[in-house]
Protein backbone atom coordinates (compact mmCIF):
# COMPACT_ATOMS: atom_id res chain seq x y z
CA UNK A 1 0.00 0.00 0.00
CA UNK A 2 1.03 3.33 -1.18
CA UNK A 3 1.08 5.73 1.95
CA UNK A 4 0.58 9.32 1.19
CA UNK A 5 0.85 11.86 3.66
CA UNK A 6 -0.64 15.64 4.37
CA UNK A 7 -2.09 17.66 0.80
CA UNK A 8 -0.05 20.35 -0.63
CA UNK A 9 2.55 20.92 1.68
CA UNK A 10 5.39 20.36 -0.51
CA UNK A 11 7.56 23.01 -1.26
CA UNK A 12 8.85 20.82 -4.67
CA UNK A 13 9.80 22.84 -7.71
CA UNK A 14 10.17 22.17 -11.55
CA UNK A 15 12.03 24.65 -14.06
CA UNK A 16 11.06 23.49 -16.85
CA UNK A 17 13.20 26.08 -18.62
CA UNK A 18 16.10 24.75 -16.98
CA UNK A 19 15.31 20.84 -17.16
CA UNK A 20 17.01 19.14 -19.98
CA UNK A 21 15.28 15.58 -19.36
CA UNK A 22 18.44 14.40 -18.12
CA UNK A 23 16.50 11.95 -15.59
CA UNK A 24 18.73 11.88 -12.98
CA UNK A 25 16.20 13.18 -10.37
CA UNK A 26 13.72 10.22 -11.88
CA UNK A 27 16.92 7.88 -10.73
CA UNK A 28 17.18 9.27 -7.19
CA UNK A 29 13.56 10.04 -6.34
CA UNK A 30 12.27 7.28 -3.55
CA UNK A 31 8.84 8.17 -3.85
CA UNK A 32 8.69 7.91 -7.91
CA UNK A 33 7.64 11.33 -8.23
CA UNK A 34 9.22 12.24 -11.66
CA UNK A 35 8.98 11.25 -14.53
CA UNK A 36 9.98 12.07 -17.94
CA UNK A 37 7.88 13.27 -20.67
CA UNK A 38 9.34 14.78 -24.17
CA UNK A 39 12.63 15.36 -23.51
CA UNK A 40 11.48 16.73 -19.54
CA UNK A 41 10.83 16.03 -16.01
CA UNK A 42 7.54 16.16 -14.89
CA UNK A 43 6.25 16.19 -11.76
CA UNK A 44 3.06 13.37 -11.15
CA UNK A 45 1.76 13.73 -7.53
CA UNK A 46 3.35 16.25 -5.63
CA UNK A 47 1.79 14.74 -2.72
CA UNK A 48 4.30 11.67 -2.72
CA UNK A 49 7.40 14.05 -2.43
CA UNK A 50 8.59 13.36 1.43
CA UNK A 51 11.08 16.58 0.54
CA UNK A 52 14.27 14.52 1.23
CA UNK A 53 16.12 17.15 -1.41
CA UNK A 54 18.01 14.38 -3.66
CA UNK A 55 16.42 15.46 -6.78
CA UNK A 56 17.47 18.97 -6.21
CA UNK A 57 21.14 17.72 -5.01
CA UNK A 58 21.95 15.67 -7.85
CA UNK A 59 20.15 17.95 -10.92
CA UNK A 60 23.07 19.29 -13.03
CA UNK A 61 21.23 22.12 -14.18
CA UNK A 62 19.62 23.49 -11.02
CA UNK A 63 16.54 23.12 -12.09
CA UNK A 64 14.40 21.66 -8.72
CA UNK A 65 14.39 23.81 -6.07
CA UNK A 66 12.96 22.30 -2.90
CA UNK A 67 13.33 22.78 0.80
CA UNK A 68 14.69 19.71 2.09
CA UNK A 69 14.99 18.81 5.25
CA UNK A 70 13.85 15.25 7.36
CA UNK A 71 10.12 15.16 8.58
CA UNK A 72 10.97 14.16 11.92
CA UNK A 73 8.64 15.64 14.41
CA UNK A 74 11.65 14.95 17.22
CA UNK A 75 14.38 16.91 14.85
CA UNK A 76 11.40 19.51 15.22
CA UNK A 77 11.28 19.99 18.92
CA UNK A 78 14.77 19.36 19.45
CA UNK A 79 15.32 22.51 16.86
CA UNK A 80 12.42 24.94 19.00
CA UNK A 81 14.00 23.76 21.94
CA UNK A 82 17.89 24.55 21.51
CA UNK A 83 16.92 27.23 18.70
CA UNK A 84 19.12 26.17 16.09
CA UNK A 85 18.15 24.17 13.01
CA UNK A 86 16.17 20.96 13.05
CA UNK A 87 18.16 17.93 14.29
CA UNK A 88 17.47 14.93 16.13
CA UNK B 1 52.29 -5.65 9.92
CA UNK B 2 49.69 -5.00 8.08
CA UNK B 3 46.07 -3.67 9.14
CA UNK B 4 45.50 -5.50 12.39
CA UNK B 5 42.75 -8.25 11.81
CA UNK B 6 39.15 -6.30 11.05
CA UNK B 7 39.97 -2.54 10.96
CA UNK B 8 41.15 -1.63 14.87
CA UNK B 9 44.15 0.48 13.03
CA UNK B 10 42.83 4.08 13.27
CA UNK B 11 42.13 2.83 16.67
CA UNK B 12 39.52 6.28 17.11
CA UNK B 13 35.90 4.54 17.18
CA UNK B 14 34.91 2.03 19.89
CA UNK B 15 35.04 -0.53 17.14
CA UNK B 16 32.77 -3.29 16.32
CA UNK B 17 34.24 -6.01 13.91
CA UNK B 18 33.44 -5.37 10.40
CA UNK B 19 32.88 -8.94 9.56
CA UNK B 20 34.84 -12.09 10.12
CA UNK B 21 37.35 -11.41 8.22
CA UNK B 22 39.24 -14.19 7.03
CA UNK B 23 41.95 -12.85 4.96
CA UNK B 24 43.91 -9.74 3.73
CA UNK B 25 44.52 -8.99 0.16
CA UNK B 26 47.56 -7.31 -1.05
CA UNK B 27 46.67 -4.80 -3.41
CA UNK B 28 48.34 -1.70 -4.94
CA UNK B 29 47.24 0.42 -2.93
CA UNK B 30 48.18 -1.89 0.65
CA UNK B 31 46.65 -4.80 2.44
CA UNK B 32 42.95 -4.36 2.48
CA UNK B 33 40.65 -6.43 4.65
CA UNK B 34 38.79 -8.98 2.98
CA UNK B 35 35.13 -9.29 4.99
CA UNK B 36 33.19 -12.88 4.77
CA UNK B 37 29.48 -12.09 3.46
CA UNK B 38 28.13 -14.08 6.00
CA UNK B 39 27.32 -12.99 9.29
CA UNK B 40 27.93 -15.25 12.51
CA UNK B 41 25.99 -15.32 15.86
CA UNK B 42 27.83 -11.93 17.19
CA UNK B 43 26.12 -9.69 14.46
CA UNK B 44 22.87 -11.14 14.78
CA UNK B 45 23.31 -10.36 18.79
CA UNK B 46 24.38 -7.07 18.02
CA UNK B 47 21.73 -6.61 15.33
CA UNK B 48 19.06 -6.91 17.73
CA UNK B 49 20.69 -5.32 20.00
CA UNK B 50 20.67 -1.97 18.17
CA UNK B 51 17.42 -2.67 16.81
CA UNK B 52 15.79 -2.69 20.54
CA UNK B 53 17.66 0.39 20.97
CA UNK B 54 21.04 -0.86 22.80
CA UNK B 55 24.61 0.47 21.92
CA UNK B 56 22.69 2.26 19.01
CA UNK B 57 24.90 5.09 18.44
CA UNK B 58 28.11 3.63 18.62
CA UNK B 59 27.58 0.35 16.55
CA UNK B 60 30.35 1.49 14.07
CA UNK B 61 33.14 -0.05 12.26
CA UNK B 62 36.30 1.86 10.61
CA UNK B 63 35.69 4.00 7.74
CA UNK B 64 37.67 3.18 4.60
CA UNK B 65 38.46 -0.10 2.50
CA UNK B 66 37.07 -3.66 2.74
CA UNK B 67 36.68 -6.12 -0.17
CA UNK B 68 34.94 -9.06 -0.72
CA UNK B 69 35.66 -12.17 -2.84
CA UNK B 70 38.98 -11.40 -4.77
CA UNK B 71 38.28 -8.18 -6.30
CA UNK B 72 40.94 -6.76 -9.34
CA UNK B 73 41.19 -3.62 -11.07
CA UNK B 74 37.61 -4.14 -12.97
CA UNK B 75 35.86 -5.17 -9.96
CA UNK B 76 32.85 -2.83 -8.76
CA UNK B 77 33.15 -0.27 -5.95
CA UNK B 78 30.14 -0.13 -3.42
CA UNK B 79 30.64 2.92 -1.19
CA UNK B 80 28.39 2.74 2.44
CA UNK B 81 28.09 3.84 5.77
CA UNK B 82 30.12 3.02 9.07
CA UNK B 83 27.08 1.83 10.68
CA UNK B 84 27.52 -1.74 11.45
CA UNK B 85 23.92 -2.37 10.57
CA UNK B 86 24.49 -0.65 7.10
CA UNK B 87 27.61 -2.56 6.86
CA UNK B 88 26.26 -6.33 7.67
CA UNK B 89 23.22 -6.09 5.03
CA UNK B 90 25.09 -5.23 2.51
CA UNK B 91 27.94 -7.55 2.96
CA UNK B 92 25.50 -10.51 3.28
CA UNK B 93 24.10 -9.65 0.01
CA UNK B 94 27.49 -10.10 -1.65
CA UNK B 95 28.36 -14.15 -2.02
CA UNK B 96 29.31 -15.09 -4.96
CA UNK B 97 30.78 -10.87 -5.91
CA UNK B 98 34.00 -9.61 -6.05
CA UNK B 99 33.68 -5.81 -5.80
CA UNK B 100 35.34 -3.00 -3.08
CA UNK B 101 33.49 -1.29 -0.62
CA UNK B 102 34.67 1.82 0.59
CA UNK B 103 32.72 3.05 3.57
CA UNK B 104 32.57 6.68 4.48
CA UNK B 105 32.50 8.24 7.99
CA UNK B 106 29.17 8.84 8.32
CA UNK B 107 29.64 8.76 12.57
CA UNK B 108 27.80 5.45 12.85
CA UNK B 109 24.73 6.77 10.93
CA UNK B 110 22.83 4.75 8.57
CA UNK B 111 22.84 5.85 4.54
CA UNK B 112 19.64 7.36 4.33
CA UNK B 113 19.74 9.59 7.42
CA UNK B 114 23.60 10.48 7.17
CA UNK B 115 22.99 11.68 3.84
CA UNK B 116 19.76 13.83 5.25
CA UNK B 117 22.09 15.12 7.98
CA UNK B 118 25.15 15.55 5.01
CA UNK B 119 27.57 14.01 6.70
CA UNK B 120 27.23 10.88 3.74
CA UNK B 121 27.64 14.10 1.43
CA UNK B 122 29.57 14.82 -1.33
CA UNK B 123 32.58 15.70 0.57
CA UNK B 124 33.10 13.06 2.51
CA UNK B 125 32.87 10.81 -0.89
CA UNK B 126 35.75 13.32 -2.23
CA UNK B 127 37.87 12.83 0.79
CA UNK B 128 37.60 8.92 1.13
CA UNK B 129 38.41 8.73 -2.56
CA UNK B 130 41.45 10.45 -2.41
CA UNK B 131 42.40 9.09 0.82
CA UNK B 132 42.03 5.29 -0.08
CA UNK B 133 43.97 5.87 -3.72
CA UNK B 134 41.15 4.99 -5.80
CA UNK B 135 42.27 5.63 -8.72
CA UNK B 136 45.31 4.05 -8.32
CA UNK B 137 43.00 0.48 -7.06
CA UNK B 138 40.54 0.52 -9.98
CA UNK B 139 40.66 0.97 -13.35
CA UNK B 140 37.66 2.44 -13.92
CA UNK B 141 36.00 5.83 -12.83
CA UNK B 142 32.56 4.35 -11.49
CA UNK B 143 31.64 4.31 -7.87
CA UNK B 144 28.35 2.66 -7.01
CA UNK B 145 26.24 4.40 -4.43
CA UNK B 146 22.84 3.15 -2.29
CA UNK B 147 20.28 5.38 -3.98
CA UNK B 148 19.32 6.53 -0.46
CA UNK B 149 22.65 8.25 -0.69
CA UNK B 150 21.37 10.92 -2.57
CA UNK B 151 20.25 13.62 -0.30
CA UNK B 152 23.44 14.18 0.31
CA UNK B 153 25.91 13.62 -2.26
CA UNK B 154 25.65 15.61 -5.62
CA UNK B 155 27.01 12.96 -8.59
CA UNK B 156 28.00 15.67 -10.83
CA UNK B 157 30.43 17.61 -8.86
CA UNK B 158 31.83 14.34 -7.39
CA UNK B 159 32.53 13.90 -11.20
CA UNK B 160 33.92 17.25 -11.82
CA UNK B 161 36.28 17.22 -8.38
CA UNK B 162 37.43 13.26 -8.75
CA UNK B 163 36.49 12.09 -11.88
CA UNK B 164 34.11 9.33 -10.63
CA UNK B 165 31.13 8.81 -12.21
CA UNK B 166 28.44 8.46 -9.28
CA UNK B 167 26.38 5.42 -10.16
CA UNK B 168 22.89 5.50 -7.69
CA UNK B 169 22.15 1.89 -6.94
CA UNK B 170 19.20 0.33 -5.56
CA UNK B 171 17.39 1.46 -2.43
CA UNK B 172 17.66 -1.58 -1.00
CA UNK B 173 21.12 -3.88 -0.24
CA UNK B 174 19.24 -6.79 -1.37
CA UNK B 175 18.84 -5.94 -5.38
CA UNK B 176 22.81 -4.87 -5.13
CA UNK B 177 23.65 -8.24 -6.79
CA UNK B 178 20.91 -8.07 -9.56
CA UNK B 179 21.44 -4.36 -10.52
CA UNK B 180 25.45 -5.19 -11.19
CA UNK B 181 24.51 -8.43 -12.96
CA UNK B 182 21.74 -6.59 -15.14
CA UNK B 183 24.39 -4.24 -15.94
CA UNK B 184 23.33 -1.36 -13.26
CA UNK B 185 19.83 -1.03 -14.63
CA UNK B 186 17.24 -0.61 -12.20
CA UNK B 187 13.85 -1.59 -11.98
CA UNK B 188 10.92 1.10 -10.43
CA UNK B 189 10.60 -1.31 -7.64
CA UNK B 190 14.28 -1.12 -6.75
CA UNK B 191 14.10 2.57 -6.46
CA UNK B 192 11.06 3.16 -5.02
CA UNK B 193 10.92 3.06 -0.80
CA UNK B 194 8.94 1.02 1.19
CA UNK B 195 7.15 1.36 4.35
CA UNK B 196 5.08 -2.32 4.66
CA UNK B 197 4.22 -3.88 7.51
CA UNK B 198 7.64 -4.97 8.69
CA UNK B 199 9.32 -2.00 7.90
CA UNK B 200 7.24 -0.68 10.46
CA UNK B 201 7.09 -3.20 13.38
CA UNK B 202 11.11 -3.28 12.85
CA UNK B 203 11.50 0.09 14.11
CA UNK B 204 9.41 -0.04 17.09
CA UNK B 205 11.44 -1.61 19.79
CA UNK B 206 13.61 1.27 19.20
CA UNK B 207 11.11 4.03 19.49
CA UNK B 208 9.97 2.27 22.63
CA UNK B 209 13.35 3.00 24.33
CA UNK B 210 13.19 6.38 23.66
CA UNK B 211 9.84 6.53 26.15
CA UNK B 212 11.03 4.00 28.33
CA UNK B 213 11.95 6.86 30.68
CA UNK B 214 8.43 8.03 31.45
CA UNK B 215 6.67 4.76 31.74
CA UNK B 216 9.40 4.10 34.78
CA UNK B 217 8.83 7.48 36.13
CA UNK B 218 5.19 6.85 35.56
CA UNK B 219 5.90 3.46 37.38
CA UNK B 220 7.76 4.90 40.02
CA UNK B 221 5.31 7.14 41.04
CA UNK B 222 2.43 4.96 41.20
CA UNK B 223 4.41 2.64 43.77
CA UNK B 224 5.54 5.54 45.53
CA UNK B 225 1.87 6.67 46.29
CA UNK B 226 0.77 3.30 46.84
CA UNK B 227 3.80 2.75 49.53
CA UNK B 228 2.84 6.38 51.51
CA UNK B 229 -0.73 5.78 51.57
CA UNK B 230 -2.03 8.82 49.78
CA UNK B 231 -3.46 6.35 47.16
CA UNK B 232 -3.97 2.75 47.45
CA UNK B 233 -4.80 1.97 44.33
CA UNK B 234 -2.29 4.50 42.26
CA UNK B 235 -0.32 1.66 40.94
CA UNK B 236 -3.50 0.23 38.98
CA UNK B 237 -4.74 3.47 38.42
CA UNK B 238 -1.88 4.15 36.28
CA UNK B 239 -2.03 0.77 34.19
CA UNK B 240 -4.58 2.17 31.59
CA UNK B 241 -1.87 5.21 31.03
CA UNK B 242 0.60 2.99 30.33
CA UNK B 243 -1.47 0.90 27.78
CA UNK B 244 -2.10 3.96 26.00
CA UNK B 245 1.98 4.21 25.82
CA UNK B 246 2.29 0.82 24.25
CA UNK B 247 -0.96 1.69 22.09
CA UNK B 248 0.62 4.68 20.35
CA UNK B 249 3.95 3.18 20.42
CA UNK B 250 2.71 -0.67 18.85
CA UNK B 251 -0.81 -0.18 17.56
CA UNK B 252 -0.80 3.16 15.41
CA UNK B 253 2.60 2.07 13.49
CA UNK B 254 1.04 -1.67 12.60
CA UNK B 255 -2.21 -0.26 11.72
CA UNK B 256 -0.49 2.62 10.05
CA UNK B 257 -2.53 2.85 6.62
CA UNK B 258 -5.70 1.63 7.75
CA UNK B 259 -6.51 4.29 10.20
CA UNK B 260 -8.35 7.14 9.07
CA UNK B 261 -6.53 10.62 8.14
CA UNK B 262 -3.15 11.94 7.01
CA UNK B 263 -1.64 13.58 9.82
CA UNK B 264 -0.26 11.42 12.14
CA UNK B 265 -1.49 13.47 15.11
CA UNK B 266 -4.89 12.20 13.78
CA UNK B 267 -4.06 9.01 13.43
CA UNK B 268 -2.75 8.71 17.06
CA UNK B 269 -5.67 10.25 18.28
CA UNK B 270 -8.23 7.95 16.65
CA UNK B 271 -6.23 5.14 17.93
CA UNK B 272 -6.14 6.53 21.64
CA UNK B 273 -9.93 7.61 21.50
CA UNK B 274 -10.91 3.91 20.69
CA UNK B 275 -8.75 2.55 23.24
CA UNK B 276 -9.92 5.07 25.35
CA UNK B 277 -13.52 3.86 24.42
CA UNK B 278 -12.51 -0.07 24.90
CA UNK B 279 -11.41 1.10 28.20
CA UNK B 280 -14.66 3.02 29.02
CA UNK B 281 -17.11 0.52 28.06
CA UNK B 282 -15.38 -2.48 29.30
CA UNK B 283 -14.89 -1.55 32.88
CA UNK B 284 -17.68 -2.23 35.40
CA UNK B 285 -19.08 0.87 37.47
CA UNK B 286 -17.09 3.51 35.77
CA UNK B 287 -17.66 6.93 36.89
CA UNK B 288 -17.65 9.82 35.37
CA UNK B 289 -14.48 11.36 36.24
CA UNK B 290 -12.69 8.64 34.98
CA UNK B 291 -14.05 8.73 31.64
CA UNK B 292 -13.76 12.47 31.98
CA UNK B 293 -10.02 11.60 32.73
CA UNK B 294 -9.11 9.07 29.93
CA UNK B 295 -11.02 10.61 27.46
CA UNK B 296 -8.85 14.00 28.27
CA UNK B 297 -5.10 12.11 28.79
CA UNK B 298 -5.16 8.91 27.05
CA UNK B 299 -5.99 10.67 23.08
CA UNK B 300 -3.09 13.38 23.06
CA UNK B 301 -0.63 10.05 24.70
CA UNK B 302 -1.28 8.33 21.68
CA UNK B 303 -1.14 11.37 19.23
CA UNK B 304 1.94 12.43 20.49
CA UNK B 305 3.88 9.18 19.85
CA UNK B 306 2.40 8.38 16.46
CA UNK B 307 3.97 12.30 16.10
CA UNK B 308 6.90 10.79 16.89
CA UNK B 309 6.99 8.25 14.33
CA UNK B 310 7.16 11.06 11.54
CA UNK B 311 10.42 10.40 11.77
CA UNK B 312 10.89 6.47 11.34
CA UNK B 313 8.21 6.78 8.59
CA UNK B 314 9.28 6.51 5.41
CA UNK B 315 7.47 9.62 3.25
CA UNK B 316 6.68 12.50 5.86
CA UNK B 317 7.76 15.76 4.26
CA UNK B 318 9.33 18.64 6.12
CA UNK B 319 7.17 21.20 5.94
CA UNK B 320 4.21 18.59 6.28
CA UNK B 321 5.71 17.61 10.36
CA UNK B 322 6.06 21.53 10.89
CA UNK B 323 2.74 21.75 9.90
CA UNK B 324 1.03 18.91 11.80
CA UNK B 325 3.35 19.84 14.81
CA UNK B 326 1.77 23.52 14.56
CA UNK B 327 -1.59 22.97 14.52
CA UNK B 328 -1.50 19.20 16.71
CA UNK B 329 0.90 20.31 19.48
CA UNK B 330 -1.35 22.72 21.55
CA UNK B 331 -4.27 21.00 21.17
CA UNK B 332 -2.21 17.67 23.01
CA UNK B 333 -0.87 19.95 25.82
CA UNK B 334 -3.98 21.62 26.50
CA UNK B 335 -5.96 18.12 26.54
CA UNK B 336 -3.15 16.23 28.18
CA UNK B 337 -2.54 18.86 30.84
CA UNK B 338 -6.34 19.56 31.66
CA UNK B 339 -6.66 15.92 31.84
CA UNK B 340 -3.90 15.53 34.40
CA UNK B 341 -4.76 18.62 36.68
CA UNK B 342 -8.30 17.09 36.28
CA UNK B 343 -7.49 13.76 37.77
CA UNK B 344 -5.82 15.22 40.76
CA UNK B 345 -8.52 17.69 41.42
CA UNK B 346 -10.89 14.90 41.74
CA UNK B 347 -8.46 12.66 43.64
CA UNK B 348 -8.39 15.14 46.47
CA UNK B 349 -12.02 16.03 46.70
CA UNK B 350 -13.06 12.50 46.59
CA UNK B 351 -11.09 10.89 48.25
CA UNK B 352 -12.47 8.40 51.04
Amino acid sequence: MRLKYLKNVVSLKLDTQKCTGCGMCVQVCPHDVFTIKEAKSVIGDKDYCMECGACSKNCPFSAIEVNSGVGCFRAILNGKRNGSEDCC
Amino acid sequence: MGKDCCGQKDGNYCDQKAGNCCDKDETPVGEIIKVSTRLDLSDWIGSAGVRCGLNRSNYRINPGLYCVGSPGAESPVLVTANYKLTFDSLRKELSDLSAWILVLDTKGVNVWCSAGKGTFGTDEVLRKIEKVQLKDLVSHRTIILPQLAAPGVSAHEVLRQSGFKVVYGPVRAKDILNFIRSGMQKTQEMSTVRFNLMDRLILTPAELSYILKPILVLLGIAIVLELIGIDSRAFGGFVPYIGAILVGNFIVPALLPWIPGRPFALKGWLIGLVYALILILTHESIGWQLILSYLLIIPPITAFIALNFTGSSTYTSLSGVRKETKVALPFILVSLISGILFTIVTMVMFHN
